[in-house]
């Protein structure tokens, strides 16, 4: 909206609703009358007193209450257990409350009249306390009350111009009618803002939805909002104040199990993503989830654990039995379980649930377990819609966020069933491979965003010492786990042994060929030596004899005296 | 409850033909001199003359004067007559212009309520 200093804009009463004042930017129209419209039990008292209390504790706005359909006393009762103390207000001269009557057995129309009694009644209160805001529930009554509709609606008129005249701003209540908005049209004379309160039972799970059917002069939000009553009153969630903008970390968390932060990129999750961890059943889905809120706590953060299927002692005692001692955190203050049956509420109940809780305890991460069993309550695009706000709404706080899904047997598993898969940032997978007549835990990482994760695929063991990641036999003739793992494992090493055997029997033999080899050489040597030595020998005793007788023949012939 | 013995005392009572010894108390809501509070009371005076000579009395209260009175009597139409005495209590709103629903409505004559 652009606003300039000559351009009057429109001035806006926050109600104090949180969800509601993000919706309407900022509040109601200041100094008119906001029409709540709704069915019965849809929380439209409940709003109207909001916006007086709220105006009185938060903004210093003092306020009128008229009731026409529960007494003073009723109403101080009822709010009493939003811990809203009507009667103090009263006493410090903060709130006006008063109930008027109209019982339509006692009266009877002669002739002409006006509502100056309700204007005078009205007035009086205002000018008691100086108020700034006014709410009068509900209309209706009147109409049942005073036949003539026709004065009715020409007063309606008046008192709509007259309350902003007086500069307070209201709201009136009225009930749904068939087809219309109200039972008896109000919203013809209410004509600035326009909220709708819808209650309604699909699957025989109610859910509260608001909506602003129109607001003059402002933008607003115009989609219809989860809304939840809860001990605090009305809660509205905003979704649309939500958006793709939210701060990212570079900073990691650990997912609690060593060897996974290793295969993510070695550091574990990024702070403030979401992670989907998905599988069959008993893979060991929730293991994972709850070591991470294990491990979160350990390291002196706040954890909620959103449970769907265990109570909390349950799951205290399950993971008791593979180490993880969760009791201890619930003590500290730093894990908070919130175990319900997704049936119980609708599923912008149990959004708006999630939200204010985690508004409240302010957790570092939030486990929810598993997101599959909401379809119970909502259809596909119902349940990823409602995944959509609340990873929005984690991620926008920087919460790191684990969920778990159950992948049912024969469905593909590289597919969720709520289709949520493209939201998460962290994708882990669970299955079972069933080989050998057991089955084994297999855990890889289909994705992660951001982050050089692992190809590998690695086992997933559960024990009493916690969680241990395996790597999977990738040898020769396939992949194995479990025993079949061990038994190839067995294998192979018995193998190598064989292997390793053979060699030194190999070797040690060739060494025996060649001493052998070397012993004959060397007595071939010798006899070499011999031969030489006998050749030797013989040349000069031929030598010798040739000398002898060349000296034999020379001695002949002298004695010869041959010429 | 009380109510049924009310009822019961009514429906023994003549409607027409009312006690002579009956104390009529009776109040009219206006909001000033506005022509239909003028109206309402001349109209009123006009009845009780007729039909309640007497034994009645009418007590005027104006909420621009007194405001804090229109709690009392649950009063948001202007003009509201309203018949404290007797009992039950009747409210009569109008410039009671209208003759018969005014003595049906003050059960001076019988009529279709009930």
């Amino acid at each position: 909206m652009a606003k300039s200093k000559t351009l009057r804009v429109l001035q806006k009463s926050p109600t104090g609703i949180q969800g509601l004042d993000e919706i309407t930017n900022g509040g109601l129209p200041c100094g008119r009358t906001t029409l709540v419209a709704g069915s019965a039990g849809c929380g439209k008292t409940l709003l109207a007193m909001q916006f007086i209390v709220n105006g009185i504790r938060t903004y210093h706005e003092p306020g009128v209450f008229m009731a026409f359909e529960e007494t003073a006393e009723d109403l101080a009762l009822n709010m009493a257990s939003l811990g809203y103390d009507l009667k103090q207000m009263m006493r410090r001269k903060l709130l006006a409350l008063d109930y008027v009557r109209v019982e339509p057995r006692e009266i009877y129309e002669t002739g002409d009249y006006d509502l100056e009694g309700l204007f005078v009644r009205l007035g009086m209160m205002i000018d008691e306390v100086g108020a700034k805001r006014v709410a009068i529930d509900s209309l209706d009554a009147l109409f049942s009350g005073l036949p003539n509709e026709l004065i009715l609606r020409a007063e309606l008129r008046r008192l709509f111009r007259w309350l902003s005249d007086k500069g307070v701003t209201s709201i009136v209540t009225g009930e749904q009618g068939e087809r219309t908005l109200t039972r008896h049209g109000l919203e013809e004379y209410v004509s600035e803002c326009v909220i709708f309160l819808d209650h309604r039972v699909t699957n025989q799970i109610a859910t509260r939805r608001l909506r602003i059917v129109k607001y003059r002069g402002s933008g607003h939000g115009t989609n219809e909002y989860p809304a939840m009553i809860d001990s605090s009153g009305i809660n509205v969630l905003p979704i649309s104040s939500l958006g793709l903008n939210y701060p990212v970390s570079k900073e990691r968390v650990s997912s609690g199990v060593p060897r996974l932060d290793a295969m993510l990129g070695g550091k574990g999750y990024f702070k403030g993503s979401s992670v989907l961890i998905s599988g069959t059943a008993g893979a060991g889905k929730s293991s994972l989830a709850a070591i991470f809120a294990d491990r979160v706590c350990a390291a002196g953060g706040r954890c909620i654990y959103f449970s769907f299927e265990e109570a909390p002692a349950q799951i205290m005692r399950n993971m008791e039995s593979i180490g993880i001692h969760l009791g201890q955190w619930v003590q500290k203050g730093l894990l908070h379980f919130e175990s319900s049956r997704p049936t119980i509420l609708g599923m912008e109940s149990h959004l708006t649930a999630m939200y204010t809780l985690v508004e409240r305890f302010r957790p570092a991460a939030v486990v929810v377990d598993p997101i599959s069993n909401l379809t119970a309550i909502g259809d596909q695009a119902e349940v990823c819609a409602m995944l959509t706000r609340m990873i929005d709404f984690l991620k926008n706080r920087g919460i790191t966020a684990v969920f778990t899904s159950l992948t049912e047997g024969g469905a593909p598993l590289e597919q969720t069933e709520l289709g949520v898969s493209s939201l998460m940032d962290t994708w882990i997978l669970l299955r079972m491979l069933e080989s050998a007549s057991e089955r084994d835990r297999i855990l890889y990482v289909l994705k992660s965003r951001g982050m050089a994760h692992s190809n590998q695929m690695r086992e997933f063991t559960l024990s009493k010492d916690g969680v241990q990641l395996v790597d999977v036999y990738t040898g020769q003739g396939g992949v194995y786990t479990g025993s079949a793992r061990l038994l190839q494992e067995d294998r192979d090493r018995a193998e190598q042994l064989a292997v390793a055997q053979a060699e030194l029997r190999r070797q040690r033999e060739l060494e025996k060929e060649r001493v052998e080899l070397e012993n004959q050489m060397r007595s071939a040597q010798a006899r070499l030596q011999s031969i030489q030595d006998e050749l030797r020998a013989g040349a000069a005793v031929e030598k010798r004899r040739l000398d002898t007788a060349a000296q034999q023949r020379k001695d002949l012939a002298r004695v010869r005296k041959a010429d | 409850m009380a109510k049924t013995a009310e009822e019961a005392q009514k429906r023994g009572r003549p409607a027409t033909a009312k006690a002579e010894s009956e104390r009529w108390e009776l109040r009219l809501y206006v909001a000033g001199q506005t022509p239909r509070c003028v109206t309402a009371f001349a109209n009123l005076k006009r009845l009780c003359e007729e039909h309640l000579k007497g034994q009645y009395s009418i007590q005027i209260v104006d909420l621009l004067r007194e405001p804090q009175l229109a709690k009392g009597d649950q009063i948001l139409a202007i003009p509201t007559l309203v018949r404290k005495l007797p009992v039950p209590v009747r409210k009569i709103i109008g410039d009671l212009s209208n003759t018969e629903r005014v003595l049906v409505g003050l059960d001076l004559r019988p009529g279709k309520q009930e």
